[in-house]
């Protein structure tokens, strides 16, 4: 049968009352809606004089901070200070996640020595390490990179563990059953098949790096939004610390839509549970 | 009569179980596979009939008794033989074309002289134009009929199938059993193929050979003396029924005596 018997032209039923597109996806509208409105009730509890401006600024102070920030280049500065580190951080921990996980996965004597050590050191809350990490590296960019770096890479370990534990058998006997050695069965089979769970590591990694820059700058930096933060905090300058609240949301979203758009690429064989965010 | 291509001697195998206690899953089989002949295996489930093809596809190693290939003991797996199992154990993320490239890759062979090669097997197995398609946009049928391409493309001599159309439906059954058995004849391979229908062995089969339940041993070697390829027009042929029916009570005769059993 040729493609051109299976194509029957099927009318197209007629939009009434909303536009298709609203009526399939009505969060594209619903949720600034949302969102709006919430603004627009901490505005008029913010002019009400109900709560102090240096408690919660108005909206409109905000904005007009965040715009200043920007317009004088500061915010930009620093944030791509505490964006390097980030994403030094994060490098160094998805490498290190990937290579250790996968040594662990495949060898059991690591899995039975090394394993037990890091599920100790993971049930810590590293965050608590960020003081020590500025002794040691000092007060430049390199203790934000280890802070990021060592709390990122937990979330790499585990989900690539978890997805090389996840090896679909049947796969691996295709393999198997040519002689295939085991570093081409990990090629072939075990981590693209990881790569679901690795993508959702890749995910939490990112926010724990960002995270772990800005702890890493309150301990104690010269430069970087957790700088300014900490600097706007001790000026009283509420609007500000909001204002660069926005901006660390603002490159959060960006990291976490890169790795997104990363994942539909590599995972367009994946279910489509699996090829979307987690 | 030839050479065999594979030869079973008293192959036994017991398994641990997690509590310490073994089970016996294949009890001293013997079995011989002549070049170009297609040999089905049918039992009651669990009787062992799977741990027969893994030993042959080199999966389980430790096992007692010889097996052979061309007269050579066979240790591990062997380019000389290709699996199909019971899925089709795709890599969801190649296309159909470079799933069936795969063992090109696997053994080393010469990727460009292949490829026309996997072209070529897939439109023998009906899938011209599926070429780029990944394993999630075709069908049940489809997938098992890359996987059946990919199993012939380093042609081995021997093709093992583990009731490689178990997951379909009766229907589309029905009509890869018929393009096997004339891929099969076309070919020229010889078959080793396990399944718990009855009358798929003896639709496609030169001999079926009849297994017991645990510990499995052969108990039967049925010749079905019909030419091949065969059309499903043979199911009307008295031989053919008369040959179900006498595989049916070998098989329902051994689920008397045999305790847990769910035959078909």
């Amino acid at each position: 049968m040729t493609d051109a018997a299976l194509r029957i032209a099927i009318p197209e039923p007629r939009p009434r009352g909303a536009p298709l597109w609203l009526r399939r996806r009505p969060e594209l509208v619903l949720t600034p809606l949302v969102f709006l409105v919430l603004v627009a009730l901490w505005q008029a509890v913010a002019w009400s004089g109900v709560v102090s401006a240096f408690v919660l600024p108005a909206p409109s102070a905000i904005a007009a901070s965040l715009v200043a920030g920007l317009r004088s280049g500061l915010f930009l500065q620093h944030g791509l200070v505490t964006l390097a580190e980030a994403a030094a951080g994060f490098a160094i921990a998805v490498a290190a996640g990937l290579v250790v996980g996968t040594l662990i996965a495949e060898i059991r004597l690591l899995e039975r020595t090394v394993y037990p050590c890091l599920v100790a050191i993971q049930t810590m809350p590293k965050i608590a390490l960020a003081p020590l990490l500025v002794v040691w590296f000092g007060f430049g960019p390199g203790s934000k990179i280890a802070v990021a770096a060592i709390i990122s890479f937990f979330p790499m370990l585990v989900t690539t563990i978890a997805g090389l534990r996840d090896t679909d058998r049947g796969r691996l006997d295709v393999l198997l059953a040519l002689g295939a050695a085991p570093l081409r069965c990990l090629v072939s089979a075990k981590l693209p098949g990881a790569l679901p769970h690795v993508f959702s590591g890749l995910s939490i990694a990112a926010v724990f790096a960002l995270t772990g820059a800005i702890v890493g700058e309150f301990v104690g930096a010269s430069a970087g939004l957790g700088y300014l933060i900490v600097q706007a905090n001790a000026r009283l300058n509420i609007p500000q610390v909001f204002a660069l609240l926005l901006v660390l949301g603002g490159i959060g979203v960006l990291a976490y839509g890169t790795i997104q758009a990363l994942r539909r690429r590599l995972l367009f064989w994946a279910p489509k549970e699996e090829r979307s965010s987690p | 009569m030839a050479t065999p291509l594979i030869a079973v001697r008293d192959l036994t195998k017991i398994y641990p179980t997690a509590r310490g206690e073994q089970v016996q899953a294949l009890s001293r089989v013997n079995l011989d596979i002549r070049p170009g002949e297609f040999v089905s295996l049918v039992g009651p489930s669990g009787c062992g009939k799977t741990t027969v093809l893994r030993i042959l596809a080199g999966l389980i190693r430790d096992y007692a008794g010889s097996v052979s290939l061309r007269g050579q003991a066979m240790r591990g797996p062997s380019k000389d033989v290709g699996v199909v199992f019971q899925d089709a154990n795709l890599m969801p993320w190649r296309s159909a074309e470079a799933n069936v490239m795969l063992p090109v890759e696997v053994l080393g062979l010469d990727r460009k002289a292949m490829r026309p090669r996997a072209k070529e097997l897939l439109a023998m197995v009906g899938l011209e134009g599926f070429e780029r398609k990944l394993p999630n946009e075709l069908s049940g049928g489809m997938r098992q009929r890359v996987a059946i391409a990919r199993a012939l493309i380093h042609d081995p001599a021997l093709l093992l199938m583990d009731e490689p159309f178990g997951a379909l439906d009766a229907m589309t059954r029905d009509t890869m059993n018929v393009e096997l058995g004339r891929i099969a004849a076309r070919s020229n391979k010889t078959v080793f193929l396990i399944t718990h229908s009855i009358a798929e062995a003896v639709f496609l089969s030169d001999r079926v050979l009849v297994m017991s339940s645990r510990p499995g041993r052969i108990v039967e070697d049925i010749r079905i003396e019909l030419p091949r390829p065969r059309d499903l027009d043979i199911i009307a042929s008295p031989i053919f029924s008369s040959t179900v029916v006498r595989i049916r009570r070998l098989l329902d005769g051994e689920d008397a005596t045999a305790l847990p059993s769910i035959a078909h």
